[in-house]
């Protein structure tokens, strides 16, 4: 009994560590992050799409940026920069280019070469060729594409399905632990999973703490 | 004894104040034998003129004294400045014949004296040509002396012929030997090497020269007068100074700024950057021949009617010839261009270097980050697309609106010049009460967003002057649309005042939850307090209230227009989207 149970631990170890062996183009990701994406990790030439959420997709760059890569966003000129450096982002290694124009899928290709994580929002319909090319790019220089909005060839699609905050009553209070629900459709088959911020920072615990 | 000081040149010129005054008033004549003049400083005699000296005015004599010895005698007040100005276009001529110059004071300076003895083949041809130098300059009455040590050199200067140890071999040439130096020094007062009060008590122990000075045991004048005795004590030893060069040589001069003109003058910053690409070239080139490199750089451009654009830019690290083309270029194409005058470009542009630095402290280390050099190039490339502001790393900074607490800093801009404190940016430091906590808003708005908060009932949801809002709200709507969801939750409204004092902005705060999870920051902004009635009724400010007429234009610009005033007896205040939690 047990060996058993030894012998189950240690299988479920095996289970939980191999997708992080799966190759060395996994990027650092946030370990609360890691259920959703296939594989267990943001890898390096993959585009990821993520709707409905902001705050999601900042999440998935901020294990990257801490240690020590340059990331960046493209198209968000309203981005709050506190909020991204409470989660973790390094603020002075994270390019912005608020209004790229129509510039910006050939400045995302430029980019890609020096960035590891981009983070895109494009202002039209992407056409397909375009994101092949920005694509081959991103694998040649193992740069990791999240696109906010549509991209035509995604390895993964994270939608928020819902968003439930706690802090804030009826005339008191103030907003301060959010939960997301959130369906990751990749390899995997669509999936259900849940994210929590608390204090604007990725939190592991559900919290039930506070009005909602 | 085995520091003996090294032999230095001091050259003099007797009554600098004076002649710098002349110089300065070009229509009180050239110096002449019978005039007589004294500069004063607080009612002493600070110079005066060879004339003034024979009829017995001295230096620190009261002026009135100084009026009744000589009753001709012109006074004017003694301006230091021009002392010093006036005396660098000597110092430079004298770097022309004997490089590297100590300034002194006005009208003294040292130079070593062991490179020109050999270049000129001994000490005496040294200053001979100095002196003729300083004839030249107009200046005949110089004196050059030469002597082991910058005091004793200083001392020889003012040396007379008749003085034990000196030498004359040219008129206004003293040289000391070096086994002289004893002698010549001995018979001096004590008071040519220690100041008045030190003087003084030395004279009362019956040490008055400075051959009796030097006689005491080091250690005794150590113990007995510290530091200040020994500086004395070593002077009169004629040692140099003990832990100093004698001579500390000022940097020469040297033009590193670059002009470029055009004929016929330039219009767009393309043309303009490709033809200043030489320039740069050679900007950056005599930088380097000095072993700088330029750190912050001032461009100006001149257009053909001489208007003058200029601006300083700072670098993160140094300027490289590219980046200073792209400086160029970018700051012709922000240069407004007026319709009115056809024709017009820039004519002249000149590269100034505002700070340098040594090259070798922005040499790239063993194990440099690399990186960093491909995403600058890249950054520059993507600069070239959008614009130098379009392109940049978030900064955090102090205030309490969430746009406030952050701003976007330019690629290629240093980090130092940010936080100049005479800038707009405030230091995150502060406490900065009413600033958000908990949860902060993703997506920052810093253009006005109009908002509406309404209760269930439709009517506009405000704050009270209790602060409390006046109803529950039910409903938002952003820019005009209504948005589906209701509201489910909100926080207090938080009151924010700014620069009450000045008439800052003043209001309230407050989250709103929607019951499909979508928060918002939204930031009540005041109106104008006493516009209940009428489109023009209240443009004028009761009297006594207290408020200027820029407060009174500043609320009147931000007022709702006079139909909405004359339609809402509530005070006029309108909801703004400040963020959105996405």
């Amino acid at each position: 009994m047990n060996q058993a149970a030894t012998v189950r631990t240690l299988q479920e170890r095996i289970t939980q560590m191999q997708p992080l062996r799966l190759g060395d183009d996994a990027l650092p990701t946030p370990p609360e992050l890691r259920d959703l994406l296939p594989g267990g990790a943001l890898r390096r030439g993959s585009a990821t799409i993520v709707s409905g959420s902001l705050q999601l997709s900042l999440a998935l760059v901020s294990a990257a940026s801490a240690s020590g890569a340059w990331c960046g966003a493209i198209g968000l000129p309203e981005f709050g920069a506190e909020a991204a450096a409470e989660l973790g982002v390094a603020l002075d290694r994270f390019v912005l280019v608020p209004d790229p124009g129509p510039h910006t899928i050939s400045i995302a290709g430029t980019l890609s070469e020096v960035l590891t994580v981009l983070i895109l929002r494009p202002s039209s319909q992407v056409r397909s060729q375009d994101a092949e090319r920005l694509a081959a790019r991103l694998r040649d220089h193992g740069a990791a594409l999240v696109v906010l909005g549509q991209w035509p060839k995604a390895e993964s699609t994270l939608r928020v399905t819902g968003s439930r905050w706690g802090g804030l009553g009826r005339g008191h209070g103030m907003l301060l632990t959010h939960e997301l629900t959130v369906r990751s459709d990749d390899r995997r088959g669509p999936r259900h999973h849940t994210v929590v911020f608390r204090d604007g920072r990725l939190s592991g615990a559900l919290p039930r703490v506070g009005a909602s | 004894m085995s520091e003996r000081a090294e032999r230095v040149i001091v050259l003099w010129v007797p009554d600098w104040p004076v002649h710098a005054y002349l110089s300065e008033h070009e229509e009180a004549g050239s110096i002449a034998e019978h005039l007589t003049l004294a500069l004063i400083a607080q009612h002493q005699v600070v110079a005066c003129s060879q004339a003034a000296r024979l009829a017995g005015v001295r230096t620190g004599l009261r002026e009135r004294e100084a009026r009744s010895r000589c009753p001709d005698l012109e006074v004017h007040p003694h301006d230091p400045e021009v002392d010093v100005r006036r005396f660098a276009p000597v110092l430079a001529a004298i770097e022309q014949t004997i490089p590297g110059v100590e300034p002194l004071r006005p009208g003294l300076c040292a130079m070593r004296a062991r490179g020109p003895a050999r270049y000129f083949g001994s000490e005496e041809a040294a200053a001979a040509t100095l002196i003729a130098r300083m004839v030249e300059l107009g200046f005949p009455e110089s004196r050059v002396g030469i002597a082991s040590g910058r005091f004793a050199a200083e001392q020889a200067t003012r040396a007379f012929e008749a003085d034990p140890g000196v030498d004359i071999p040219s008129p206004g040439v003293r040289i000391v030997r070096t086994e002289h130096t004893a002698a010549f020094l001995g018979p001096l007062s004590v008071a040519r090497a220690a100041s008045l009060d030190f003087a003084d008590v030395l004279a009362r122990l019956g040490i008055r020269t400075l051959g009796a000075l030097a006689a005491l045991p080091e250690d005794a004048v150590r113990q007995r007068f510290g530091s200040a005795g020994i500086v004395a004590h070593r002077r009169a030893r004629g040692l140099g100074a003990a832990h100093a060069a004698e001579v500390r040589l000022r940097d020469p001069e040297i033009e590193l700024s670059i002009d470029c003109a055009f004929e016929p003058p330039l219009d767009g910053a393309d043309q303009l950057a490709f033809a200043c690409s030489s320039s740069a070239e050679a900007f950056t080139r005599g930088l380097i021949e000095h072993g700088l490199v330029c750190t912050e750089l001032r461009v100006e451009l001149t257009d053909d009617i001489g208007i003058r654009h200029d601006r300083t830019w700072a670098h993160p690290s140094h300027f490289t010839t590219s980046d200073v083309v792209n400086r160029v270029r970018w700051q012709a194409a922000t240069v407004p261009r007026d319709p009115d005058r056809g024709g017009s470009g820039i004519a002249e542009v000149r590269l100034t270097p505002i700070r340098t630095a040594h090259a070798a402290s922005h040499e790239p280390g063993l194990w440099n980050t690399a990186p960093d050099e491909r995403v600058h190039h890249h950054l520059s490339r993507v600069q070239s697309l959008v614009g130098h502001e379009g392109v940049g790393t978030g900064e955090l900074t102090g205030g309490r609106l969430t746009a406030e607490r952050q701003r976007l800093v330019p690629w290629g801009t240093r980090a130092e010049t940010r936080r100049a404190p005479r800038s707009r940016v405030r230091l995150r430091d502060g406490p900065w009460p009413g600033r958000i906590t908990g949860a902060l808003p993703n997506t920052v708005f810093t253009q006005e967003l109009g908002a509406e908060l309404s209760d269930a009932l439709g009517a506009p949801v405000r704050p009270t002057e209790d602060d409390v809002l006046a109803s529950h709200p039910a409903r938002l709507s952003i820019d005009g649309k209504h948005l589906t969801a209701a509201i489910e939750a909100w926080s207090a409204p938080w009151p924010l005042h700014e620069r009450w004092w000045a008439g800052g902005r003043a209001g309230y705060r407050i989250q709103v939850l929607l019951e499909d999870g979508d928060a918002w920051l939204l930031r009540y902004e005041h109106g104008d307090s006493c516009q209940p009635h009428g489109p023009d009724t209240g443009t004028q400010d009761a009297p006594g209230s207290g408020r200027g007429p820029s407060g009174a234009l500043d609320r009147a610009s931000r007022r709702v227009s006079g139909r909405e005033a004359a339609r809402e007896i509530q005070p006029t205040g309108r909801w703004l989207v400040e963020a959105h939690y996405a």
